[in-house]
């Protein structure tokens, strides 16, 4: 318990140490929205087919997914960090358990993604989308979720890689796709199959969708967002709580077992 | 228990290359023992095995007791490391270095406010120790990695080269630290080192050459084995005097400074020996006197001298670019 916190604790002393990162991170998902919220609404001719909203509301839940992937998932890049700077030897031969210190680095990820999600939220109101307390504790907790299965897929990746050059190319090949597919853009309601079957296997696509009926419950129409969820929110966060457990466990085995 | 580390049969492979290779040692409780061979000799693999960071592809090894392969978390508990390569968080401060240190062994606090203070004292660091650790020098780093090393109160204490990249001056002070919490903790010292003339300060010497134990013992015991004292003659006809030596019953090899030949008592057998090669028309030009050195120990095992400067230089250069890839 003591190295899970202590992992923690060093971990969020070094985020919060480097303020210039916060804000930098926070910076991508307001050109990320105004990107693709202006250039892409234009192509749209009305906004009735997106049950009233705009569409850069319509893509704010979306880029709320991707900030907390993109953090989470450089996060666990601290792992691949620590062992070119020489740390994490002085980890591995301390009698801290192999497992407290990997669930500690996946709890140190996973807050700070959050915590740079919840950075996102004063957003909604700029959107017009004036957010409820039981809608912000709910969202809270989908992202908590996005940002805890995230970085295991970040752990396990950084675990296994011995480069810093190889982390970056596995997770910029993985990234774009886990976004343009996870319907942040679109909604997935009569996609081709093939493209079904990608949406399906891919996490942030449960979190987008979960994220998406919560933070446009009061301004949608209820049957636009009935008509184009994947799942119910529950469902979806069970989903992710299954994408979670599958990356961590081998992302734990291999942490236990790297010399 | 006597024995602080026991090693049976240790070694390593990585891939098709046997790094370590049948490595068998004993180290007693409160020894100094330094582990000496040339860069690429398998030092920080026999060390990376002790403790616990690699797995032994064949051997046993104990210490403090515990068996490195089957109780690591036990053996993690008993030892103090110092690595070769920097291991600091440089974003933290040096206390707060040693706070996460204190931490992941469970320290109490009270605990670790005393031995913070007193190791930040003994290293000389404590008018910094609220300065992030990327200020500060290689010399400085070190010394609070053996500071670290130490905070846990640790049976063994490891150190990998601790002197590498130091300048002359802080490598004296390291080891004027390393003497006196010898003294002051009756700690065990596992060191790796390819500087000669530090080995020449422990208590026993194991040299490691090419994975393999070339020889272990004191460092007086070692130079012993030598014969004494080593004279170098230099003379024009190298051929015809290594004979003329050889004739008089000694042993003769040849050096870069001439002719060296083996003799019990040096300073008494130069006059008779310059004699013997002058009545055989051989003028010698110089002659030296040099008491034998654990690197004359070390090119009879190995048949060559070892590298200290090259891999030096190299090794610093490797430092100084972790060092500045970490600092992001």
């Amino acid at each position: 318990m003591s190295a899970f916190y202590t992992i923690w604790l060093r971990d969020l002393t070094r985020f919060l140490r480097n303020r210039s990162r916060i804000f930098t991170s926070l910076a991508q998902p307001l050109l990320y929205l105004a990107i693709f919220g202006t250039g892409l609404s234009s192509l749209l001719s009305g906004t009735a087919s997106l049950g009233g909203v705009s569409f850069t509301a319509f893509v704010y839940p979306g880029v709320i997914g991707l900030t907390i992937m993109f953090t989470a998932l450089f996060t666990a890049i601290s792992v691949v960090y620590d062992r070119e700077a020489g740390f994490l030897k002085e980890v591995l031969v301390s009698p801290a358990s192999r497992l407290a210190v990997a669930l500690g680095k996946v709890a140190s990820g996973a807050t700070i993604a959050l915590l740079q999600g919840l950075l996102t939220l004063p957003l909604a109101w700029l959107l017009g989308l004036p957010l409820t307390l039981g809608q912000v504790v709910q969202l809270a907790g989908i992202m908590a979720v996005l940002a805890a299965a995230c970085t295991a897929l970040g752990l396990l990746v950084s675990t296994r890689l011995r480069g810093i050059e190889g982390y970056n190319v596995i997770i910029n090949f993985l990234m774009m796709p886990l976004f343009l597919l996870s319907g942040a853009l679109f909604p997935l309601a009569g996609l081709p199959l093939w493209m079904d079957v990608l949406v399906r296997i891919n996490p942030m696509a449960y979190a987008t969708d979960a994220l998406r009926q919560v933070a446009l419950a009061g301004a949608a129409q209820p049957g636009f967002l009935a008509a184009s969820r994947l799942h119910p929110v529950a469902v979806d966060v069970l989903v992710l709580l299954g994408f979670f457990v599958l990356f961590l466990v081998p992302a734990v085995r291999a942490f236990s077992k790297q010399e | 228990m006597s024995h602080s580390i026991e090693a049976h049969g240790l070694s390593r492979n990585y891939g098709g290359l046997r790094a370590v290779d049948g490595l068998s040692l004993s180290v007693q409780a409160g020894e100094l023992f330094a582990l000496l061979g040339p860069n690429g000799g398998g030092k920080t693999t026999t060390l990376g095995m002790l403790t616990t960071l690699l797995r032994p592809s064949a051997g046993t090894a104990r210490v403090a007791g515990y068996d490195v392969a089957a109780q690591p978390h036990e053996v993690r508990r008993c030892i103090g490391v110092v690595f070769q390569g920097p291991s600091l968080d440089e974003q933290l401060t040096a206390r707060e270095n040693l706070d996460f240190h204190a931490r992941i062994y469970n320290l109490p606090r009270a605990v670790f406010r005393q031995r913070s203070d007193e190791l930040l004292a003994l290293v000389e660091l404590a008018e910094r120790q609220h300065e992030p650790v990327r200020n500060f020098s290689g010399g400085m780093r070190r010394r609070l990695e053996l500071a670290r090393g130490l905070m846990h109160q640790p049976q063994v204490l490891f150190l990998d080269e601790p002197t590498v990249g130091l300048d002359p001056q802080t490598r004296r002070a390291m080891w004027d630290y390393l003497h006196t919490l010898r003294q002051q903790s009756g700690v065990t010292i596992f060191l790796t080192t390819h500087y000669l003339e530090e080995a020449e300060g422990c208590d026993r010497v194991a040299i490691l050459d090419s994975g393999t134990l070339a020889a272990l013992d004191t460092p007086a015991a070692l130079k012993a084995t030598l014969g004494g004292d080593v004279l170098h003659f230099r003379v024009a006809d190298v051929q015809a005097a290594e004979q003329l030596l050889h004739a008089e019953g000694l042993a003769v090899r040849r050096g870069p400074e001439g002719l060296a030949v083996e003799v019990g008592d040096g300073p008494q057998r130069i006059p008779e020996l310059v004699a013997a090669l002058e009545r055989g028309g051989h003028a010698v030009q110089a002659v030296n006197l040099r008491r034998p050195s654990l690197e004359d120990v070390f090119i009879k095992l190995t048949g060559r001298a070892i590298r200290t400067e090259a891999p030096d230089a190299a090794e610093a250069l490797v430092r100084r670019g972790r060092m500045g890839r970490s600092r992001r």
